[in-house]
């Protein structure tokens, strides 16, 4: 029974959340540019609009791909915040990134298809980072399922700093912010137009933008789960990681997809897997 | 009661002679194929016989349901004379063409192999009769079933592709005939390595496997697939040679009793170590492992069926079998984690190769080489956990890569290449191939699919494997699934990026061809949904007699939901089709200069069309160098586990 309505609150809160985080965000980034910027519903209202559209697009197929996308990056959500078994929601959420550049590829857009390349080449940047997180959580708490690293009272982040640094780092991938916007990015004013959305307008384009806000939240409960023992610290905690990412966001010009990725891999080799091979051995 | 007792002697006589008919049976179609000439016959006697051995290995896994590990003598005194005799036979012929092409260190290994048999069967010859010959339990029964189904519709699909290949390749002799008869002796040997208790005779179907690989590979007879033919029968001839080797350790200690693989195993490292580790050597080189890897790479020149026989059914499954077998030996040894890092490299390793490679064959060559240094990792760990996992790579590798290789030869036959660049919008043209490629590329790395729960029943028991080496194993598999889902992404990607409808070329297709390819794809979806009967009637049961009493592995609440997963990627697309799909079709943005769909038009009014190209990072994986430091790695990795071995014995 608590699962089902973990699960349904999950389902109504995430897109809330999402909305209210990122329009705090658009908010916080104008005025670091000197701004005044938009409301806060503002992306509730993006989103709104997006599905009243007419539906076109290049054929089928990609529509269908970004429904599966959003469907799976649900079935993450439902997995993780159910309590489920941590590595099968990391391999939801792959599924559901491929899902994506899948899409990206179908239609066939020059800008596309960079971008999908690109969002591959992110992806493979990301992924030892959350595999490692996981296997650092179940070195700390016994085990892998999301319930019971909930219930832990210690503060996971003391065992695993390493792995913590590396999150946050590769987190600027995952929240599709500079330097690591490399696929697509929030503004279409670079040479990919707009990366792997080249090609998704209307109701399409609206689910790529649901799936980014429940996206959001799953990543910022996985920060939160570093400092589960002290729910006070942990909210605190997913703050500043995330003023963190949008400082870096207007502060850094994007990188090329090299230099990102020879970082990530390293930073993770050396300060994750230093960290778990460490544990280990204690 | 004596009902009951005489029920049982029935039963186990019915199964020691279905065990001998599966590993005689198929020498007959190889027989018959060898003098038939006529084609339309030569398909009939192919899928009869490809049928029955599927039979058979499908009512020998029913049996195994519920049964316990049973051992078998065969009650033949003179067998182990016939077989030396056969043994000296295989080794002239190979000694022969070796010198005949002037390939002297092949030659050197054929004898030094022969000499070193020759002795264990001299000093074992007495002692033989105490050991049981077959052996048979879950895990030989799964074996079977990958051998007789997946080799069996591998037979079948040849019969079409060998006709188009001697069409293609009129200048190759056509040798069909021997073709066909050496696929069913492959199968023979394969039930035999996988049904043998007494090492003598793994040895003996063993090398009949090497040599049916060399007789195949070298069937196009050209200066490159003589060539690799020789390299492939080199590195194995190199690692077999530990087989004999293995023999001789436990004649001179343990004695003749612990010749059997369940004695050998009930012994304990304390005996079945050294062994046990000689053997993985010997499968190391069989299933390609780093710094072997090269020779099933150069298989390639073979037709394509097989390549898919080599790569999913046969052969590497040898070597990964042998090594899974003494898992339970490995279990808590540093030794066993020296075998456990050396696939785990190859995996990371190959798996990177396998970015750069835009030729289709050569990606699942890589591919595969990849997913045994995984099962070979998990071997090595030999925790229940680990070998549950290992023995599920096994049969979703099978299946998957199977259905891949034959896709791909398939489309080879239409649009005249391999390449993946080529297959741009396969999935309009080729509509049912291309989901069928789809799917098996999804059972390679994708959740819910198989593979993928392999993955992470091997997280789960490296977490808690001997650290610090578990921790290591995690790290490299972090970043090696990682790759993996790189370039099979990007594969899936070039198959779906369609420009325009395009008429099906989908009826050149042979029945033959579909009689393979649709069972596979089929196969490898019900596989899936399969997994927790799989894992509770037949590998679970395994691990138990091996392990005793074991603690819950994948819990069945997460393999309910792997199975939701599956039936909402089955169910979803259709349910929402008709409420997603674009009311109107739009012209791709092209910036501004677009002609047509897919035309730009340049400054000086130039059109061109767009033309697009995957990724393949060549200068951060590049093959050539990987492949040098992944084997300077692996070799130091041997040289510390044979330093190991003699450490011990001293």
């Amino acid at each position: 029974m608590n699962t089902i309505l973990t699960a349904v609150a999950f389902l109504i809160l995430a897109p809330v959340i999402g909305i209210l985080v990122t329009g705090v965000d658009r908010i916080i980034t104008a005025r670091m540019q000197g701004r005044v910027g938009p409301p806060v519903l503002q992306p509730l209202l993006d989103i709104a609009k997006l599905f009243e559209k007419e539906k076109v697009g290049v054929w089928q197929a990609p529509a269908v791909l970004i429904f599966l996308h959003l469907a799976f990056m649900v079935v993450t959500g439902l997995i993780f915040f159910g309590g489920g078994d941590l590595l099968l929601a990391i391999f939801a959420l792959t599924l559901s990134e491929v899902f994506l550049v899948l899409a990206a590829f179908s239609t066939r857009s020059p800008y596309a298809h960079v971008g999908a390349g690109r969002e591959l080449i992110q992806l493979i940047a990301v992924e030892p980072v959350i595999i490692l997180t996981a296997v650092g959580f179940y070195m700390v708490t016994g085990s892998f399922a999301a319930s019971d690293i909930m219930s832990f009272s210690g503060l996971p982040v003391i065992l695993l700093p390493g792995i913590f640094i590396s999150m946050v780092c590769i987190l600027t991938f995952k929240l599709r912010k500079s330097p690591f916007d490399l696929s697509t990015s929030h503004h279409a004013h670079q040479e990919l137009v707009k990366g792997v959305m080249t090609e998704f307008s209307g109701s399409t384009l609206g689910m790529v933008e649901l799936a980014h806000l429940y996206e959001t939240v799953i990543l910022l409960g996985i920060i939160y789960l570093f400092f589960v023992g002290n729910p006070v610290l942990g909210v605190l905690a997913v703050v500043v990681v995330y003023l963190l990412e949008m400082l870096a966001d207007n502060s850094t010009s994007r990188v090329k997809w090299l230099p990102a990725l020879r970082g990530a891999w390293l930073i993770t080799l050396i300060l994750g897997g230093g960290n778990i091979i460490a544990l280990s051995l204690l | 009661m004596i009902d009951a007792n005489l029920i049982t002697v029935m039963y186990v006589e019915l199964y020691v002679e279905l065990l001998l008919f599966l590993i005689l049976f198929p020498l007959i179609p190889a027989l018959i194929l060898t003098v038939l000439r006529n084609e339309n016959l030569r398909g009939v006697v192919v899928t009869a016989g490809a049928g029955i051995c599927a039979l058979g290995s499908i009512l020998l896994l029913a049996f195994s349901v519920g049964q316990n590990q049973l051992f078998f003598t065969v009650p033949a005194p003179g067998i182990a004379l016939v077989m030396l005799i056969l043994e000296i036979l295989i080794a002239g012929y190979l000694v022969m063409v070796s010198v005949k092409a002037k390939q002297f260190l092949v030659t050197g290994f054929v004898l030094l192999q022969l000499l070193l048999i020759g002795g264990a069967e001299y000093l074992g010859l007495e002692g033989h009769a105490t050991v049981p010959d077959l052996l048979t339990d879950e895990f030989s029964a799964i074996m079977a079933v990958i051998i007789g189904v997946i080799g069996g519709l591998i037979c079948i699909y040849a019969l079409g592709y060998m006709r188009e290949y001697q069409e293609h390749h009129k200048d190759l002799p056509d040798n069909r005939p021997r073709f066909f008869a050496i696929l069913f002796l492959f199968l023979s040997a394969m039930f035999g390595v996988v049904f043998s208790n007494n090492l003598i005779w793994m040895y003996f179907f063993w090398e009949i496997t090497t040599l049916c690989s060399y007789l195949l590979i070298r069937y196009p007879e050209t200066g490159e697939a003589v060539n690799n033919a020789f390299r492939a029968l080199l590195y194995n001839l190199i690692g077999g040679a530990c087989f004999p080797i293995a023999i001789l350790f436990i004649l001179m200690n343990g004695g003749s009793e612990q010749l059997g693989i369940g004695s050998l195993i009930a012994a304990g490292p304390a005996i079945a170590l050294v062994p046990a580790s000689l053997i993985a050597i010997a499968g190391c080189a069989k299933s390609a492992q780093l710094p072997f890897s090269s020779w099933l790479v150069g298989a390639m020149v073979a037709p394509t069926p097989v390549s898919a026989l080599l790569h999913s059914s046969t052969m590497v499954k040898a070597g990964v079998y042998a090594i899974a077998r003494f898992a339970p030996v490995f279990d808590g040894q540093v030794l066993g984690m020296v075998i456990a890092l050396i696939g785990g490299v190859t995996f990371l390793v190959t798996s990177c190769i396998a970015i750069s490679q835009s030729n289709a064959k050569k990606v699942l060559a890589y591919s595969t080489i990849a997913n045994l240094g995984l099962i070979v990792a998990c071997a090595g760990v030999g925790t229940p956990e680990a070998l549950w996992a290992a023995i599920f790579l096994i049969i979703f590798h099978a299946i998957s890569k199977s259905l891949l290789f034959l896709s791909v030869g398939t489309v080879e036959h239409r649009i005249g290449s391999r390449d993946i660049e080529d297959m741009t919008g396969l999935a309009a043209p080729m509509p049912k191939v291309g989901l069928m490629m789809l799917i098996g590329i999804a059972g390679m790395f994708l959740a819910p699919f198989g593979m993928l729960i392999s993955k992470w029943a091997s997280i789960h028991a490296f977490s808690q494997a001997l650290p610090p080496f578990g921790m290591i194993l995690i790290v490299i598999l972090a970043y090696g699934s990682a790759v993996t889902v790189f370039f099979w992404a990007k594969w899936m990607g070039k198959l779906l990026e369609v420009r325009k409808w395009e008429e099906s070329i989908e009826f050149q297709i042979s029945k033959a061809e579909w009689a393979a390819l649709i069972p596979l794809t089929a196969l490898t979806i019900i596989a899936c949904f399969g997994i927790a009967p799989i894992s509770t009637y037949l590998i679970e049961p395994f691990l138990v007699t091996t392990y005793g009493p074991i603690s819950e592995l994948i819990p069945a609440s997460n393999l309910m939901i792997m199975v939701l997963m599956l039936a909402l990627i089955v169910v979803l697309p259709v349910l929402m089709m008709k409420i997603l799909i674009p009311r109107r079709s739009l012209r791709r943005y092209m910036g501004g200069v677009t002609v047509k769909d897919g035309l730009m038009e340049g400054s000086i009014g130039m059109k061109r069309e767009i033309s697009l190209s995957n990724l393949y990072l060549e200068d951060l994986f590049p093959e050539a160098g990987l492949s040098k430091y992944g084997s300077l790695i692996t070799i130091v990795l041997f040289c510390v586990l044979v330093a190991g071995l003699i450490g011990g014995v001293l």
